[in-house]
C-alpha cells in the first residue's frame, strides 16, 4: 500500500542512504540483553510527555489566578482532559524511574566506559534535566503541595554561596514564590528544557548509534573464550520489534494507572496559609531531602544547609565524571567504582524509603 | 605650615576613661531615677502591705509615669515616715473601700485628663458604676459588693487587652466567680452561685476559651461590665440579639414572642437556657432527651405538629448532606475530580443553617423553603458523587478493552518475531 509513497520519496531523497546504518546495525544478544530496553522506554515516555504536555497546553492558562482552575477545566469538562492529565503526571514519574533504572543498568553492565563517556555525560545531564521537567512541572496546577514543594525547593537552591540568592530570586522570579514563579516555571517547562532535552537526546542517540551497545566485560570474556557463543540480533527490524513491545507494556502500566489511580488535583494554593505539616517533595528529589534534613544544623563553623547542597553539588559533579575515573587497564578504580555504584544504589533507595516513612 | 602636636597625657586619658565608666555604670544602674520611698519600705512590709517595685512596675498606672503618690498622697521623696505619711502632705493611707470608685473615677472621668494617655479609653466608667448593682448596694452602704479593685486587682492593673489582666475577656468569667461562686459570701443576696461551673460547660465558654475567640460572651457581655446588672426579664432577647441577630429578628416575629412577654418568660433562656447554654441541635426539636418543646406544648396540638413538621424537614436536610458527602468522599478516594460538588456542599450546609436560624419563626413553611433550597444543591452533589462512580466504572471498562488490545499486540508482535527469526 505504501510502496508508491516510498518509491517516490526514494527517488527524490535516496531512503535506503538514511536507513541503511539501521539496516546494518545489530544489538548483541545475551543473558542481560533486557537492560538495554530501558533506554528506549525512556524515550518513550518522553515522547508520550511532549504529546500529552502538547495536549495540555491547549486549555492550561499559567498564571496564579488561573492555573488551578485551568486544570480543574480539563479534570472535569474537557472530554478524557483527566486521561490526557493523569498519563501526563504519571508518564512523567515513570520516565524519572525508567532513566534511573537505565543509569544503574549502563553503571552496573559497566557501559560508560571509553569510548562512551560521552554517551555517560549526556545521559547524566538529561537525567537532570528530565528532574528540572519534574521540579517546574509539579508547580504548575498551583496546588498547595506544588506552592510549598516550589518554595522549600528553590530555598534550598538559595543556600549555594555566593551564586545561591540570586538564582532563587531568578527562579522564583523574586524574593517570594508569585505567580512570576508560576509563569517562569511555565516557560522552562514548555519552551527551555524540552529544546535542551530534544538536543541532548539527539546526541546521546547519535552517540549510541554511532559507537553500538557496549557488551558486559563478562560476556565480552566469555564470548572471547568461546567464540561461537557470539550472539547478535539486526537492531531493525528484530530489536525494534521487541523495543515495540516494551512500549506496549510501558503503555499497559500507564494506562492502569491513570486510570485507577488519576492524579489528584490538590487544594488550591493559598500562599497566606501555612505549610501543610511534614511536606515533602516528589519522590525522586527525596533521597537529596532525606540528607539535608539529617546534616546538623552546624557542622563545626560551617552552616549545615549550605554544607548539604555543596556535598549533593559535588557528589553529583564526581557522578558526571565518573567515567573518567577509570582506565581500560585493570586496576583498583574499576573495584573502587563497582563498589560506589553499588553505595550509589542502596543509598538512593534506603534514604528514599526513609524519607518516605519519616515524619 | 603650622603642625598640630598632641601630647599623650596618660592621666588626663585615665581619668576621662574613669569618667565615662562612672556615667555607663550610673546610669546602667538607674542613678538618677526618681526616688519612692513608699516601694523602698512596701517592698520589705508583710502580707497586704507588701509592694515590690516588680510588682508596681507591671501597672498600667506605673508605666503611664503615675506613682504611688497619685491614689495615695504623702511625700514619695522623704524617706522619714513622719514626713512621707504626714496628712500636710496629703497622705491618705489606706483608701477605704467605698471610696475607691470615687478616687479611681477622679481620673478615669475626667476626659480631659484620659485624653492625653489614651484619647479613645472611656471616662463614663463611674456613672456607669453608679447605675450597676454593685454601686447601688455600695451607696447603701454595703461595702461587700465590688468596687474598682476587686475586678481590676491593685498595684499590679494590667489593660484588659493584656492575656494576664484580670479583666481579659478570657479571665472576666474567673475574676467574677472569686465573689459570685463563694457560696458563704453571697448567702445575703439569695442568688445563684453556679453560674460559673454552667459557663464552664457552655458553649460560649467553648468558643472563647477552647477556641479562642475573644469575641465570644463572657459574664460582661451580657450584664455589662461598670455598669453590671441582671438584663431584664423582657430584655434577654435584645441581649442575646448582640451577636444573634438573625435568630433574634425571627423570634420577634414569631407567636412565641408576644405569649413569653404576656407570661413574664424570658425569652431566649425559656429554651436556650442561660449560663450553662449547650450546642443548639435538632434534638431540641424532639420529644427525647434535650427536647424543649414538651415542656409547654401538650402532644398532637397546633404547635406540636409544627414541631414535627419543622424537626422532618431539618433531619430530611441533614440526611441528604450526609448522603452526598458520603458519596462525593467515596468517588474521591476512587480518585475522582469532585471538588466542585464539594465546595457546591457547603451551600447545602448554609442552607440548612439558615433552616435552623428560620425555626425562631416557629412557622413550618418559611422553614421548608429554606430546607428545600438546601435540598436541592444536596441532591445535584448527591448526583455528581454517584456520576463520578459511572464515569469511574466506565474508565475501568475501557482500561479492560484496552488491555486486551493491549495483550493482542504483544501476541500478535511476539508470533512475528518467531516467525522472522525460524
Amino acid at each position: 500500500m505504501f510502496a508508491p509513497l516510498i518509491r517516490w520519496l526514494d527517488e527524490r531523497i535516496h531512503l535506503d542512504d538514511l536507513i541503511a546504518p539501521f539496516k546494518h546495525k545489530t544489538v548483541p544478544g545475551h543473558r542481560l540483553s533486557y537492560w538495554y530496553f530501558f533506554g528506549g522506554i525512556t524515550l518513550f515516555l518522553f515522547i508520550i510527555q511532549v504529546l500529552t504536555g502538547i495536549l495540555l497546553l491547549l486549555y492550561y492558562r499559567p498564571g496564579a489566578n488561573e492555573a488551578f482552575e485551568s486544570v480543574q477545566y480539563i479534570m472535569t469538562r474537557v472530554q478524557f482532559g483527566w486521561l490526557i492529565r493523569s498519563i501526563h503526571a504519571w508518564s512523567a514519574n515513570l520516565m524519572i524511574f525508567t532513566a534511573f533504572v537505565h543509569m544503574f543498568s549502563v553503571l552496573f553492565l559497566k557501559a560508560y566506559r571509553k569510548p562512551r563517556e560521552l554517551t555517560w555525560v549526556t545521559g547524566v545531564i538529561l537525567l537532570v534535566l528530565v528532574m528540572g521537567f519534574g521540579f517546574s512541572g509539579y508547580l504548575l496546577p498551583w496546588n498547595t503541595l506544588a506552592f510549598f514543594a516550589t518554595k522549600v525547593g528553590t530555598e534550598i537552591a538559595g543556600q549555594v554561596p555566593i551564586i545561591g540568592k540570586p538564582m532563587m530570586i531568578f527562579l522564583r522570579g523574586g524574593e517570594e514564590v508569585t505567580g512570576a514563579t508560576l509563569t517562569r516555571f511555565f516557560g522552562f517547562h514548555v519552551a527551555v528544557l524540552p529544546g535542551l532535552v530534544v538536543v541532548l537526546i539527539a546526541i546521546h542517540l547519535f552517540l549510541v548509534q554511532r559507537q553500538g551497545m557496549s557488551v558486559p566485560p563478562k560476556v565480552e570474556a566469555e564470548w572471547t573464550a568461546n567464540p561461537s557463543a557470539r550472539r547478535e540480533m539486526k537492531f531493525f527490524p528484530n530489536f525494534m520489534l521487541r523495543e515495540m513491545m516494551a512500549w506496549y507494556v510501558a503503555m499497559g502500566v500507564l494506562g492502569a494507572l491513570a486510570a485507577i489511580f488519576p492524579w489528584n488535583l490538590g487544594v488550591k494554593a493559598d500562599p497566606f496559609v501555612s505549610a501543610p505539616a511534614g511536606i515533602k517533595p516528589e519522590w525522586y528529589f527525596l533521597f537529596m531531602f532525606q540528607t539535608l534534613k539529617m546534616i546538623p544544623s552546624k557542622v563545626w563553623i560551617v552552616d549545615g544547609e549550605v554544607l548539604g547542597v555543596l556535598g549533593c553539588s559535588l557528589a553529583g559533579l564526581l557522578w558526571l565524571l565518573l567515567p573518567f575515573f577509570e582506565s581500560d587497564k585493570a586496576s583498583r578504580a574499576k573495584v573502587w567504582i563497582t563498589g560506589l555504584s553499588i553505595f550509589a544504589l542502596v543509598y538512593v533507595i534506603g534514604m528514599s524509603v526513609y524519607g518516605y516513612v519519616a515524619n | 605650615m603650622a603642625t598640630l602636636r598632641i601630647k599623650f597625657r596618660p592621666l588626663l586619658a585615665a581619668s576621662f576613661a574613669g569618667l565615662a565608666g562612672f556615667i555607663l555604670l550610673a546610669s546602667c544602674l538607674g542613678y538618677g531615677q526618681a526616688v519612692n520611698s513608699c516601694l523602698d519600705c512596701h517592698s520589705a512590709q508583710p502580707g497586704r502591705l507588701e509592694v515590690t517595685p516588680e510588682k508596681f512596675s507591671q501597672d498600667i498606672h506605673a508605666q503611664k509615669g503615675l506613682t504611688c503618690v497619685s491614689c495615695h498622697g504623702g511625700d514619695a521623696t522623704s524617706y522619714d515616715p513622719d514626713q512621707a505619711m504626714s496628712r500636710k502632705a496629703g497622705w491618705k493611707g489606706k483608701i477605704d473601700r467605698r471610696q475607691i470608685p470615687q478616687l479611681c473615677g477622679s481620673c478615669h472621668s475626667n476626659p480631659a485628663y484620659i485624653r492625653q494617655f489614651d484619647p479613645s479609653l472611656r471616662t463614663d466608667q463611674l456613672d456607669q458604676y453608679h447605675t450597676s448593682v454593685h454601686g447601688k448596694r455600695l451607696a447603701a452602704g454595703d461595702a461587700k459588693v465590688a468596687v474598682c479593685i476587686d475586678c481590676h486587682s491593685v498595684h499590679d492593673i494590667r489593660p484588659p487587652s493584656d492575656p494576664r489582666s484580670t479583666v481579659n475577656p478570657v479571665n472576666v468569667a474567673k475574676t467574677c466567680s472569686r465573689c459570685h461562686s463563694d457560696a458563704a459570701y453571697m448567702k445575703q443576696y439569695g442568688i445563684p452561685t453556679d453560674q460559673f461551673a454552667k459557663y464552664n460547660i457552655s458553649v460560649h465558654h467553648d468558643a472563647m476559651v477552647v477556641r479562642g475567640d475573644l469575641s465570644a460572651p463572657t459574664c460582661t457581655t451580657c450584664h455589662g461590665n461598670h455598669g453590671a446588672a441582671p438584663p431584664g426579664v423582657d430584655k434577654v432577647q435584645n441581649v442575646c440579639a448582640n451577636c444573634h441577630a438573625f435568630q433574634a429578628q425571627m423570634y420577634e416575629k414569631s407567636t412565641h414572642y408576644k405569649a413569653f412577654q404576656a407570661a413574664s418568660l424570658p425569652g431566649c433562656v425559656v429554651c436556650h437556657s442561660n449560663h450553662g447554654i449547650h450546642l443548639p441541635s435538632d434534638a431540641m426539636l424532639s420529644t427525647g432527651p434535650g427536647g424543649v418543646c414538651m415542656r409547654c406544648h401538650a402532644p398532637g396540638d397546633k404547635c406540636d405538629r409544627a414541631r414535627v413538621a419543622i424537626l422532618s424537614n431539618l433531619t430530611q436536610l441533614d440526611g441528604a448532606i450526609k448522603d452526598a458527602d458520603q458519596a462525593l468522599h467515596l468517588a474521591e478516594s476512587s480518585g475522582m475530580e469532585v471538588s466542585e460538588a464539594r465546595l457546591a456542599q457547603d451551600q447545602a450546609r448554609d442552607s440548612l443553617t439558615k433552616a435552623r436560624v428560620t425555626i425562631h419563626t416557629f412557622q413550618p413553611a418559611l422553614v421548608d423553603q429554606d430546607v428545600q433550597a438546601g435540598m436541592k444543591i444536596a441532591a445535584a452533589n448527591l448526583k455528581a458523587g454517584k456520576d463520578a462512580m459511572v464515569e469511574r466504572n466506565h474508565r475501568r471498562i475501557g482500561l479492560g478493552i484496552c488491555f486486551i488490545a493491549i495483550a493482542m499486540m504483544l501476541i500478535g508482535l511476539w508470533l512475528y518475531i518467531r516467525k522472522l527469526e525460524s
